[in-house]
């Protein structure tokens, strides 16, 4: 049994098809990779797991239990945590004060009453912000804020991590130091769910891939086979040369494409 | 059979007249975003205009009609539109409806103003023709209104339909950035709205105004019925407030008809509208969260606990001080703004820190003074039992709008307000007739507070009392989840925070804090009756505490004393001029432009303190060669750190307000579920 | 050489705090079909939409045909010639199919003349002339969008990400429509995150990343020398 599964959701809105009958499983311990173009369904997909949206059609398992129509609250109470692609930080809060703010909800109302500070610094060093923490959250750049929103998640000890281009925003050396912690929390047993266009990233950290297009499932596998599937190649990438190697590096399909603009 | 048509017509009739205010409150509020909770006071204003041309000054019926109509009313809609009402509709609720509702209070006064109380009567139309249905008689009047309703609805369908400007107005429903990228005015298409809206209000108006006569309130409260109409279609759909409209004017003629006077139930029959309301409102569906929608951010000053334990003590020293020697009648008026200042300490938790709007907190006072009179336990005992009734039932009134938005959460106040008032205050088991329920003078631990100056010290002291348990509210736990709430309800709700409960809990915090200051009123007067805790002055009440500052103890104190004084002002005369409407006029377009800032006045006080302290500083700093701590210079991590939270206050709220409409008008998210959920 | 078309000069813009255009330049020749390439959160959609008149720089210059435009309100601009097809459904969902191309008559021309056009090119759309337009498919709805293109005859033509979340082969058609437009010598600014099917119709290209042009050219050139930052490899 997976930590959570997608069973054939449907999002209509008016007469647009968001979601198209998704069907995938995200497990404990393991990093599961959402990818696909831009308008694939993706995010929709996340507030239907999240509780931000009802489907129209389907069925949300998590942790065994059918959460299709619990609440929001009620789902991070059982253990989901998610961020956001649109940034959702307290932006009029301190760093520091949006994760004792996540701590309080996490401890309960009471939760004024016990020192928290130790924990807070915990988490903002866990995430690597801990040099931002006095800073209005509407402050800092993109990719800290990303953090942060993973560090306010953390706070409320999830079993799966549900997360939104996370690392967007980031440079180099910070998304490979994210990938680390997002290994970090695999190993700790929590479930990892994550929606990315870093391909790079994807690739390197993931230990399966689903491929959604059109709001629908195409390719479920892990990096290598993606790689090679030639409906991902064409939905996804846009073109349709294989990188044989099986590396992170794409740059050897491009000139291909340059190719077929010249001819 | 004949006596159902003979009720029947009439309600056919109040139902016209409701379906036309209706329909023009949902055109401005679908097409702008603003609720405008006025539309019943333009629609009496534009009454008694009629009036004025009509019968004063002598101009022919049909030429007034098209005078107010055509003229007045849409270049009134116009202009509200395009120097109040714009780019409200971005704002957050606690801004939006605090300036309509200072449109409502002010134009109550202006029409007490301009047109000073005597009797005024309006003939109805056709006069002296009538119809027979039956055994039934319908008059001329009645038929004008029930046509003139169905032309307001076919003249709507063919202008939103039919025309490119009435297809604009829906498209801006839809996404007014795009209506801009395809070339065409949203302003226009909201200044156009507005003004036929306007017009919609001054025809209901005109047409009910024979029938319950020319005067400030009745009219004014058109829009609870309205509302409960528009409420019907959702605030969206025409037909169905067209129907919900029809459905509550039959209501309220088959109550009259049907319920037997003389039972239990008849109590109920003024207060139909409001418990339609209720009822429509509970049968609401469920409001999702929103995603990537930015609110007004409100910084509060919060000062350390020391500084609020000074502070406190200074204050009662000053009202020790101020009151020794003062007569038993301006005791009793300083009493009454400490009453006044404790409810508007409940606005601050309310409305400054949360956001949400009660447009009935003089009546939670009068639940807590009930409650207290009745108990006739003159201790600490029955003041904290009223006060805990007073907060149940604030509950109470939230939890029907658990699931929808703000809004809802106001506009139901106001229904709770006018039916508590019509239907448990005036009733002579309550207050009694002429208000005369006597309450004893409280006693603290076995010592009775006998004398006027003591017990208006105790109540300076809950006064204090009351302010330092906001303001650590405000620094603890709670504040920081109210902001984090304000901030973004959709990142709360994934945190684990149930919103909705949190939102009921508040709600009835305010509603007990107000609820103490009842039972302290209560118990200084006397005395109490339904008078004092009329459903109306809860409205003023709100305006001056966000005039004064909702953000701020100090706003609250200021308040108080402000809304103690309205009626000794209201009282005075200049040159021979009264000015009982004026203050109303004052308070009412005060809170129009001092509502978007809900820091209000106090904040003055605030900056010019805090000026004050810089220069001090700075001339310190010259002294010392200008080392160290520089509180002009930018401020950095540390800085803030170091806890002066009230530095960190004037800057909060415009750049994050501007910001976040900016945000929020113009990003458009690409496979964002969340955008077109919210657009339903 | 004549006036370019569209020029942005040294454009920055930010969402408080956050600065996400860094000194933008741009040049669209008259005429010409440029694709604005680069990865996500780049700062594309900002361009678009500062250029669309949608939000204000803080600082920086636009011209569009020589005029500075910088502070131009959106609608402004949209009635002298600039016609923006920004990113997700460019349509008004509750309103008809007929009801949103009479609405595109606002950028100045008659409503007749804009339902000719739409469904001369766009057959489909004639038959669903009483559906409303959230009611269609995302295909048929791009359609719509651009009925506005062809009808309007824009000086500009500005489409923000039009293949997001639609079919390879209606994309293929879509930007065939694109290319005829483009035939018509109206010059267009087509922004996309995906390379190939935009730099098919493209004159020239260039890629954003990090609130910033990093390069411009031939679109063959772009391609080799830009390609991991288009896929969002480095960011």
């Amino acid at each position: 049994m997976s930590l959570l599964e997608v069973d054939d959701v449907v999002v209509q809105f008016g007469g647009v098809t968001a979601v198209n009958h998704a069907t995938f499983t995200a497990d404990a311990g393991q990093i599961t990779g959402l990818i696909g173009p831009n308008g694939a369904g993706k995010t929709t997909c996340f507030n239907v797991i999240s509780g931000l949206q009802r489907p129209t059609k389907g069925h949300v398992r998590f942790d065994g239990r059918d959460v299709t129509r619990t609440p929001v609250h009620r789902r991070s109470k059982r253990g989901m945590g998610r961020t956001f692609q649109r940034l959702e930080a307290f932006g009029s809060l301190t760093v520091r004060d949006n994760v004792r703010v996540a701590l309080d909800i996490h401890r309960g109302l009471l939760a004024g009453f016990k020192p928290a500070q130790s924990d807070i610094d915990a988490l903002l060093e866990r995430v690597g912000i801990a040099e931002y923490a006095d800073d209005r959250a509407d402050s800092i750049p993109t990719g800290t804020a990303r953090l942060l929103e993973l560090a306010r998640c953390l706070a409320g000890d999830p079993q799966l991590l549900l997360l939104d281009e996370p690392s967007s925003g980031l440079d180099e050396t910070e998304t490979d130091a994210f990938g680390e912690l997002l290994r970090d929390l695999a190993s700790e047993g929590r479930g990892v769910l994550m929606v990315e266009h870093d391909m790079d990233l994807v690739m390197s950290v993931c230990d399966t891939i689903r491929v959604l297009d059109f709001g629908e499932v195409i390719a479920v596998g892990g990096p290598a086979l993606i790689r090679n599937d030639a409906r991902v190649q064409q939905a996804y990438l846009g073109y349709s040369d294989v990188d044989e190697d099986g590396g992170h590096d794409h740059t050897a399909v491009l000139p291909a494409v340059a190719e077929e603009v010249k001819a | 059979m004949d006596k159902f048509i003979a009720y029947a017509l009439p309600g056919l009739f109040t139902g016209a007249a409701y379906a036309i205010a209706a329909s023009g409150l949902v055109l401005t509020y679908t097409t702008t975003r603003v609720f405008n909770i006025a539309h019943g006071a333009f629609g009496m204003v534009m009454s008694f205009i009629f009036w004025d041309f009509s019968q004063r000054q002598g101009i022919p019926v049909w030429l007034s009609l098209i005078l107010v109509l055509l003229v007045v009313a849409p270049l009134t809609g116009f202009v509200v539109q395009r120097f109040i009402a714009r780019g409200l509709g971005d704002a957050p609720v606690s801004v939006s409806l605090v300036v309509t509702v200072g449109l409502f209070v002010g134009l109550i006064g202006l029409a007490q103003q301009v047109w000073e109380p005597e009797p005024r009567f309006v003939p109805p139309f056709w006069q002296d023709k009538s119809f027979e249905i039956g055994d039934s008689i319908i008059t001329g009047h009645q038929v004008i209104t029930i046509l003139a309703s169905i032309a307001v609805a076919v003249g709507l369908y063919f202008l939103l339909n039919r025309t490119r400007i009435g297809t604009a107005m829906r498209a801006s429903v839809d996404n007014p950035e795009l209506l801009r990228l395809f070339g065409g005015k949203p302003d226009t298409v909201a200044a156009l709205s507005w003004a036929i809206g306007m017009s919609l209000s001054a025809l209901a108006g005109i047409l009910l105004v024979s029938v319950v006569g020319l005067d400030y309130f009745q009219l004014t409260l058109l829009v609870i019925n309205a509302y409960a109409a528009a409420m019907v279609g959702r605030l969206k759909s025409l037909p169905l407030t067209f129907i919900g409209a029809m459905a509550l004017g039959l209501l309220d003629s088959f109550a009259l008809g049907y319920i037997d006077p003389e039972s239990w139930l008849a109590d109920f029959r003024p207060v139909i509208p409001p418990l339609f309301l209720f009822a429509v409102i509970v049968l609401m569906p469920t409001a999702q969260l929103r995603i990537g929608q930015v609110k007004g951010i409100v910084s509060a000053p919060v000062p350390s606990l020391t500084r609020m334990a000074v502070s406190g003590a200074a204050f009662m020293a000053f009202v020790f001080v101020a009151t020794a020697g003062m007569s038993e009648a301006n005791l009793l008026r300083v009493g009454a703004a400490a009453t006044y200042a404790i409810v508007m300490l409940s606005l601050v938790l309310l409305t400054g820190y949360g956001g949400y709007v009660s447009l009935s907190q003089l009546t939670f006072a009068g639940v807590g003074a009930l409650a207290y009179a009745k108990l006739d336990e003159p201790n600490l005992y029955g003041l904290i039992v009223s006060t805990l009734i007073a907060g149940a039932v604030g509950a109470l009134v939230a939890l029907p709008t658990l699931r929808l938005t703000g809004l809802y959460l106001a506009l139901s106040t106001l229904a709770f307000g006018v039916l508590m008032d019509k239907v448990v205050f005036q009733d002579e088991k309550a207050f009694g007739f002429g208000g005369a329920l006597s309450a004893d003078r409280m006693s603290v631990f076995g010592t009775t507070i006998g004398s006027t100056g003591n017990y208006v010290l105790l109540m300076a002291f809950f006064f204090v009392l009351c302010g330092i348990g906001v303001l650590i509210l405000r620094r603890g736990v709670l504040g920081r989840m109210l902001v984090a709430l304000r901030d973004s309800p959709a990142a709360c709700g994934t945190l684990g925070l149930d919103a909705r409960w949190f939102r009921v809990g508040l709600f009835g915090i305010s509603a007990a804090v107000a609820g103490l200051a009842g039972a302290l009123f209560a118990g200084l007067r006397g005395t109490i009756g339904a008078a004092d805790f009329q459903y109306f002055n809860s409205l003023p009440l709100l305006l001056l505490a966000v005039v004064f500052g909702v953000t701020s103890v100090t706003g609250a104190a200021l308040g108080g004393i402000g809304l103690m004084l309205l009626p000794v002002l209201q009282a005075e005369e200049v040159a021979g001029v009264s000015l009982g409407g004026l203050m109303f006029v004052i308070i009412g377009f005060g809170a129009v432009f001092a509502g978007r800032d809900p820091n209000g006045l106090a904040n003055l006080l605030f900056k010019i303190g805090r000026w004050g302290q810089r220069r001090i500083v700075a001339r310190v700093d010259e002294a010392t060669g200008g080392s160290g701590w520089s509180p002009i210079g930018p401020r950095t991590g540390q800085h803030r750190a170091a806890g002066d939270d009230q530095d960190g206050y004037d800057d909060g709220y415009d750049d994050a307000y501007d910001d976040g409409t900016a945000a929020g008008a113009t990003s458009h998210e690409p496979e964002e579920a969340g955008s077109v959920a919210t657009r339903g | 050489m004549s006036i370019p078309i569209l020029e942005v000069i040294d454009l920055h813009a930010a969402y408080g705090r956050i600065e996400v255009l860094r000194g933008v330049n741009l040049t669209v020749p008259r005429g010409a079909v440029v694709a604005l390439l680069g990865p996500n959160g780049g700062g594309k959609s900002t361009l678009t939409q500062v250029i669309a008149g949608q939000k204000k720089p803080t600082s920086g210059e636009i011209h569009l045909g020589g005029v500075a435009v910088r502070n131009s309100a959106a609608d402004e601009l949209a009635r002298v010639g600039l016609c923006t097809v920004p990113e997700g459904r460019s349509v008004f969902p509750n309103l008809t199919v007929e009801e949103n191309l009479v609405l595109m008559s606002y950028a100045g021309v008659t409503a007749e003349a804009v339902l000719e056009t739409a469904y001369s090119y766009f057959p489909r759309l004639a038959e669903r002339r009483r559906q409303l337009a959230g009611t269609m498919s995302g295909g048929e709805q791009q359609m719509l969008a651009m009925s506005r293109a062809l009808a309007s005859d824009p000086a500009l033509l500005l489409l923000d990400e039009l293949s997001m979340g639609l079919a390879p082969l209606i994309v293929e058609e879509l930007y065939d429509t694109v290319q005829q437009i483009a035939d018509t010598g109206v010059s267009i600014l087509c922004i996309e995150q995906f390379a190939r099917t935009a730099l098919k119709v493209a004159d020239y290209a260039a890629v954003m990343t990090g609130g910033r042009i990093v390069a411009t050219g031939e679109p063959d050139e772009i391609m080799e020398t830009m390609s991991d930052v288009i896929l969002g490899g480095a960011a």
